[in-house]
């Protein structure tokens, strides 16, 4: 064999999802859905979160949820009361959701009849970070259980978001939580990013939430219209 | 733990090049973004499993570790962030967090042999 000799090449290991997740934004987009995808922790909270949204939007919206797990179907069966489609995505050994999943997943489905789809991803704050799933919207979710500290533990997952929810707040008290350092810890990691605080349990502070996301929602369409 | 399935992508881009130029690749250069949520050490243990039974079993993953560089609205100016968990101007202390680099991916070069 020749002397060993350096060639430039330029591949993004990603790019094939990358490109998947392009082609969703557009169809949500043309398909006048809002789609919003949830990361956190395992534990965090994050069923009964959706649960909450699902029903609380449900009056008014037509809202359904893609489920992301690793082996059971658990939380799509809780989320089914909600009486919102629910599908699930078993992921087996996966630890994170792909665009291509996503796509697979959503073949049947006409999101046309849809206001807003809800991705819930695996409980997994690393590895989901570096998946676009073609979302909206990436919420990450943690709760006042784990500790002010997670935003500086998990940088990547907080910045690759467009949102906090902090929830169990109505177990704030129980394990003095303190708001401002936790709100620090995110602004440090992810610079002006919104915090919405509530209790998906109690209901506590769930409206300004709903209500932000009712106005993505409309400015979405605006969008879509011009 | 995703490092094992980005490194069989790795894989697979490197033996793709490597077969539309008819070369042997002994090394993959890999730039790899503080903010690509790969994790360095874990895709370097990953790296020797994925080349297995493949034309690049033996071959080397050489990692080029890229920091994330903001543009701080204060001095209007491009900065390299010391740390991902604070995203703080290092020049003038203001919150920086319009990302400019730090999630690349990419392999930019490979060391092949005729």
């Amino acid at each position: 064999m020749s002397e060993p000799r350096l060639v430039e090449v330029r591949r993004n290991i990603l790019k094939q999802n990358d490109l998947i997740a392009r082609a969703l934004r557009e169809h949500f987009r043309a398909a006048g859905a809002f789609v919003v995808s949830l990361v956190s922790s395992p534990g965090s909270g994050k069923t009964t979160f959706l649960e909450k949204t699902l029903s609380r939007l449900q009056p008014q919206y037509r809202v359904a949820a893609l489920v992301g797990d690793l082996a059971t179907d658990n939380d799509a069966a809780r989320l089914a009361r909600s009486k919102a489609p629910v599908k699930q995505i078993t992921t087996g050994t996966l630890c994170h959701l792909e665009a291509a999943m996503i796509q697979k997943a959503l073949e049947d489905w006409d999101l046309h009849q849809l206001d807003f789809l809800f991705i819930e991803n695996v409980g997994n704050l690393v590895c989901p970070s570096s998946y676009d799933l073609g979302e909206n919207l990436r919420l990450v979710l943690m709760s006042v259980t784990e500790g002010e500290d997670k935003p500086q533990k998990y940088p990547t997952i907080f910045n690759s978001a467009d949102v906090a929810v902090i929830t169990k707040n109505d177990l704030s008290a129980a394990v003095e939580f303190d708001w401002e350092a936790a709100r620090k810890s995110i602004e440090s990691v992810r610079p002006g990013m919104q915090i919405f605080r509530l209790s998906a349990k109690t209901g506590e502070g769930l409206q300004p939430y709903l209500d932000f996301l009712a106005q993505r929602l409309m400015e979405q369409r605006a969008l879509a219209h011009t | 733990m995703h490092e094992l399935s980005i490194a069989m992508g790795i894989v697979e881009a490197a033996m793709d090049e490597a077969r539309q130029r008819n070369v042997h690749v002994s090394a993959v250069h890999l730039r790899l973004g503080a903010l690509s949520g790969v994790v360095k050490d874990a895709l370097l243990f990953s790296w020797e499993v994925a080349c297995q039974d493949t034309s690049l079993q033996g071959s080397q993953l050489l990692i080029d570790e890229v920091p994330v560089a903001v543009f701080c609205p204060q001095c209007k100016e491009r900065r390299v962030l010391e740390s991902v968990q604070s995203f703080t101007c290092p020049e003038c202390g203001s919150l920086a967090g319009d990302v400019l680099q730090g999630k690349e991916l990419e392999v930019f070069a490979l060391e092949v042999q005729e």
